[in-house]
């Protein structure tokens, strides 16, 4: 694992009057319908997890379950009631409000639902925006969000005025602005959830290229499991405030936590999601066939060469040794098998 | 008992109805009682009974209290008095330094405040109207008197008002196009040939001083109740006050602090104009997105820099709005300012109306609208222009309003200094027109005055004398005859019925207030002149809204009349119904009625067109026919809108009603208008305001309190 750099221990935030009162009161056991009986909402209950640099993680939840509240937390747009939170090692909550200004204009980048951006600025300019606030001066901004705006393939639109372009477009400013500074960690809150269908799988396919290139620290919230499974590094599921399962794709589609997450899970095509290395036996390295794969291919993309095969296969890992095997008839069980009775 | 349970809240407005006559006819009419001298307003007579109330002496005609209350607050006018009186003189003295004698002099705080904001506001406005006008006093106000004597050569010249016309169709054109710059060159054309320049000027002058510190006001107050909460509150109830406060009343306190001239009427002219600022500022700044505020202190803004790059740019629209109708209240308060002194249009106007020359009047009311709706079209295309970019255009392009401006002043300068030998000997009419020296079409419209008067007199006269004998005349006894108690249980009740026990007493306590004026019967005159008013406004508001919501044109067409009316400055309506009605309750009923109309109007048809699109097509497939769907569905849900409307022609009814005892009305106004030339006045005027203030505002909370539950009812917001 390398150096950790959002760190969060035992986080809370509930909204209400007495909100800070009753958390102490209660120990740490929130109980959600116990305190909005006394007037407060539980945002987001009790939770704990890091990111390492360079992870992506995807926090999935329905609305409602509090996963941009959690988001808003960490970024401190809320305060936190309750519990720790750590970036790169500085307790955020004891932060001045200067401290945190300058961790904002620094470190932290942020893309927005409805792409937040500011009508009254031309698409360079909203990009530049954040350099100008830190005060760069206006030359070596507008070079930079150039330079961005060649990032996001926006050339050549970057004098027109965010209403005059489509959704797409507006979420690539978006993404252009919050990486403007260079930020180590980039908070991505639900940012394809309004643009269209095709348009938002062209722009998962473009984040995925783009984070390639930069490799930030993500946070990257999401309702759609699809999405999720299809960006993450690992995915946090959350319900009502609380993380139900944190864990890679794999593991939460072979091994759900709990009922809530089994639902989500049931109808994922698995060959998309899991690799050769979640099905393969590493046991049995003998008796194998000519075919050999990689542990790191998507079983989707190998089904068809390996269920041409009538011995074992062998799977090798990126310095071609060979570190298991999978059986043809594997791949059918893994496919079709588990669906019904859950595996 | 079955009808009972499905219409239960008909049935307790029956039970309140039958209350409140049953004591209208429980309680006689006492023998003592005559209007107007029914009620103490402090001259002393023998039949009058003296109690203490608090400490303080109240006078009263001894009836039974079920009729009218006795006036408790009779001494809060006079208590308004005594302590501006002593705030202004006795105050906190202070040491100030004199400039003139070179010493240290002591003065009351608040005197030397107004002064210095007096001679600060008159600085001002000099400024600007002698940059229109020409004139010394600025040279004179850094330098001296006698610095002018020595160099009589630095007086200002002033700009040839081929200049100012230029000027301003070029940022007309800047702002909308062609259209706009067109109507702004023929208004400045059309104002210096008729030879109203100079008063329009100082009218523009004013207008131009008020509304940008209207504006910073506004815009800082809304700032502040915007982030703090506190300041919301503690602005909310004048704010409330403040919206149906006549401007009237205003102007009397404003004379004991500020006294007589353009500077105490800028002043109060903000009073009136930084309310709606404040309200749009703070919805505008509430309409934000919070994402976009994230987003701001996600790039690392300061507050100082969320608030000026990110929030007020984001709200641009709402503020402009706002910066609108500051420029509108300036017009209208233009005109009322002068009865306190305001020199321009307004002033001439007055003058021309006192002397019953409506052809002046006419003229003058005219060029004020003209300009009013210049100034409102120029501001609304500012409030909905886009930025442009001005990236990849060439100096020329960018800069070319500048440059037309600049020849235009050259051209100017070079034409007024040919009119000079031109006009060797007369006016230099290519510079100023002097006033009343241009064409006049008064003389063409006294005569026609004259001439509707010659030959309709009989039908006129016929209508008049109906209307009052067999309309108003009965409708005004019928509301002077409710006992007071009566008409407070119908108040109460009604705001129980509709909202519970807080809008009950709310209201209760407004009643109370005006009951225990000295003004209850002249608050009932005002009620009824306003009642009939609103009834007929509301008829013919609904009826012409509904029919030209039938097309989409003429509904586009409708509004567009609406919004022109509503520009011109509320006094302005007074001239062409003194025209045809002369001096008589009927013209200012009239007015009080096509003032009011307007709203009702404009409302009805907005209420109408918010119906949403889904319902009309969900309809049509039902098969309703245009009449069903008008009665089913287009007004059950456009009503509570179309209710808000019936709130708006209440205020601009009471509005005109009081400005209305310029032509002589008996009601709360009258006494408004007495109180300006009273040197005592100012208590009484703010009080009589107050409670005029009140009448609106028990319908606005009655009202918007229905509206509230019947919208949440609905699931409309």
């Amino acid at each position: 694992m390398s150096e950790t750099v959002i760190k969060c221990e035992s986080v809370y935030k509930i909204f209400g009057e007495n909100a800070k009162k009753m958390l102490e009161e209660s120990n740490g056991n929130v109980d959600a319908k116990t305190f909005q009986e006394r007037g407060c909402i539980v945002g987001v209950n009790n939770a704990s997890f890091e990111v390492a640099k360079g992870e992506m993680l995807v926090v999935m939840g329905l609305s409602g379950s509090g996963k941009s509240t959690l988001l808003r937390c960490i970024s401190r747009l809320t305060d936190a009631t309750g519990g720790k939170i750590f970036i790169e090692g500085q307790d955020l909550l004891e932060l001045n409000n200067k401290e945190l200004i300058e961790l904002r204009r620094n470190k932290m980048g942020m893309v927005f639902q409805s792409f937040a951006l500011l009508p009254h600025k031309t698409v360079v300019e909203n990009i530049a925006f954040p350099l100008q606030i830190k005060g760069t001066n206006t030359e070596e901004s507008i070079s930079r969000a150039m330079e961005m705006v060649k990032l996001v393939g926006l050339d050549g639109r970057e004098n027109y005025f965010p209403r005059e372009l489509s959704g797409g477009q507006q979420q690539r400013v978006g993404i252009a602005r919050s990486l403007a500074v260079e930020p180590d960690i980039w908070f991505l809150d639900e940012p394809f959830s309004a643009l269209d269908p095709l348009i938002r799988k062209e722009m998962q396919d473009e984040f995925l290229r783009l984070q390639e290139k930069l490799q930030k620290t993500i946070m990257f919230i999401t309702h759609d499991f699809d999405e999720a499974l299809k960006l993450a590094d690992r995915i946090a599921i959350m319900k009502d405030g609380i993380i139900e399962q944190l864990d890679t794709p794999a593991n939460i589609v072979l091994n759900p936590a709990t009922e809530y997450v089994r639902k989500f899970t049931e109808e994922v095509p698995r060959e998309k999601v899991l690799i050769i290395e979640d099905v393969m036996d590493a046991s049995s390295k003998d008796n194998l066939g000519d075919l050999k794969v990689s542990k790191d291919e998507i079983i989707e993309n190998v089904a068809e060469k390996i269920l041409t095969q009538e011995k074992l296969v062998g799977v090798v890992d990126s310095n071609n040794n060979i570190v298991g095997s999978i059986k043809p008839s594997k791949i059918i069980d893994t496919v079709f098998g588990g669906r019904k009775n859950g595996s | 008992m079955e009808y009972l349970k499905k219409y239960p809240k008909l049935f307790q407005w029956l039970f309140l109805l039958i209350v409140f006559f049953a004591l209208c006819f429980a309680i006689d009419v006492p023998e003592t009682y005559k209007f107007i001298r029914g009620q103490a307003e402090f001259v002393k007579d023998p039949n009058q009974s003296v109690y203490f109330f608090l400490g303080k002496e109240v006078r009263y005609y001894a009836f039974d209290v079920f009729w009218r209350l006795p006036p408790l607050l009779g001494w809060l006018p006079i208590w308004i008095n005594d302590s501006l009186f002593f705030l202004m003189n006795e105050w906190m003295p202070m040491e100030f330094w004199n400039e003139d004698t070179q010493e240290f002099k002591t003065r009351p705080l608040l005197l030397e405040i107004s002064r210095n904001l007096t001679s600060f506001m008159t600085f001002l406005i000099e400024l600007i109207r002698e940059i229109l006008l020409g004139g010394l006093e600025t040279i004179v106000a850094f330098t001296s008197w006698d610095f002018i004597d020595v160099y009589p050569w630095l007086e200002l010249p002033g700009l040839p008002w081929t200049i100012v016309a230029a000027g301003a169709a070029i940022l007309s054109y800047k702002l909308s196009g062609k259209g706009l710059a067109l109507f702004a060159g023929l208004t400045m054309i059309y104002i210096s040939i008729f030879g109203q320049w100079k008063p329009s000027m100082q009218t523009l002058s004013f207008i131009l001083v008020a509304a940008p510190l209207s504006f910073i006001f506004g815009l800082g107050l809304g700032i502040a109740a915007y982030k703090s909460k506190r300041v919301e509150k503690a602005l909310y109830p004048i704010l409330l006050v403040m919206q149906t406060m006549p401007q009237y009343a205003v102007l009397v306190p404003a004379l004991v602090l500020f006294g007589v001239g353009d500077h105490a009427a800028v002043i109060i002219t903000m009073v009136v104009a930084v309310p709606p600022m404040i309200l749009l500022t703070i919805l505008g700044l509430r309409a934000i997105p919070p994402e976009v505020i994230e987003a701001g202190r996600m790039s690392g803004c300061t507050n100082w820099q969320l608030m000026f790059k990110v929030l007020i740019p984001t709200a641009r629209r709402d503020i402009l709005i706002g910066v609108n109708q500051v420029i509108m209240v300036c017009f209208s308060m233009a005109v009322i300012s002068a009865f306190i002194g305001a020199k321009g249009l307004g002033f001439n106007l007055l003058l021309a109306l006192n002397q019953l020359n409506i052809g002046l009047a006419l003229e003058a009311g005219l060029c004020i609208s003209l300009i009013a709706i210049l100034l409102d079209k120029m501001s609304l295309a500012w409030a909905n222009k886009q930025t442009d970019y001005f990236g990849n255009l060439t100096f020329f392009q960018r800069n070319k309003n500048v440059i037309f401006f600049g020849a235009s002043f050259v051209i100017g300068i070079i034409l007024a200094y040919v009119g000079t030998f031109i006009f060797k000997g007369s006016f230099n009419y290519l510079f100023e027109i002097p006033h009343n020296k241009g064409i006049s079409t008064a003389d063409f419209w006294n005569k026609g005055v004259d001439w509707i008067f010659d030959t309709f007199f009989v039908y006129i006269k016929a209508f008049n004398t109906w209307l009052i004998q067999d309309v108003l005349q009965p409708m005004r006894a019928l509301y002077l005859r409710m006992p007071a108690v009566a008409t407070l249980v119908l108040a109460v009740g009604a705001g129980y019925l509709i909202g519970g026990i807080r809008s009950a007493l709310v209201v209760a306590a407004l009643t109370l207030f005006i009951a225990l004026s000295p003004w209850w019967d002249r608050a009932l005159v005002t009620l009824y002149m306003a009642t009939f008013g609103v009834v007929i406004s509301c008829l013919i508001g609904f009826t012409v809204g509904t029919l030209c919501f039938q097309n989409k044109k003429s509904a586009a067409f409708m509004l567009g009349v609406c919004d022109i009316f509503q520009t011109f400055p509320s006094f302005v309506y007074l001239i062409p119904v003194m025209m045809l009605f002369g001096i008589t309750d009927t013209s200012v009923l009239i007015a009080v009625i096509v003032y009011a109309t307007i709203p009702a109007t404009r409302y009805t048809i907005e209420g109408l067109r918010s119906v949403p699109v889904g319902l009309h097509e969900a309809a049509t497939m039902s098969g309703v026919n245009k009449f069903q769907r008008l009665t089913k569905i287009e007004f059950p849900l456009a009503f509570p809108h179309m209710m808000l409307g019936l709130n708006q022609t209440i205020v601009f009814a009471l509005f005109m009603v009081i400005i209305g005892a310029f032509i002589g009305t008996e009601d709360l106004g009258q006494y408004i208008l007495k109180a300006l030339s009273d040197k005592n006045g100012a208590g009484i005027g703010l009080t009589l305001g107050i409670c005029v203030a009140f009448i609106g505002l028990i319908f606005d909370n009655l009202i918007r309190t229905w509206v509230g539950k019947r919208k949440k009812h609905l699931g409309i917001d």
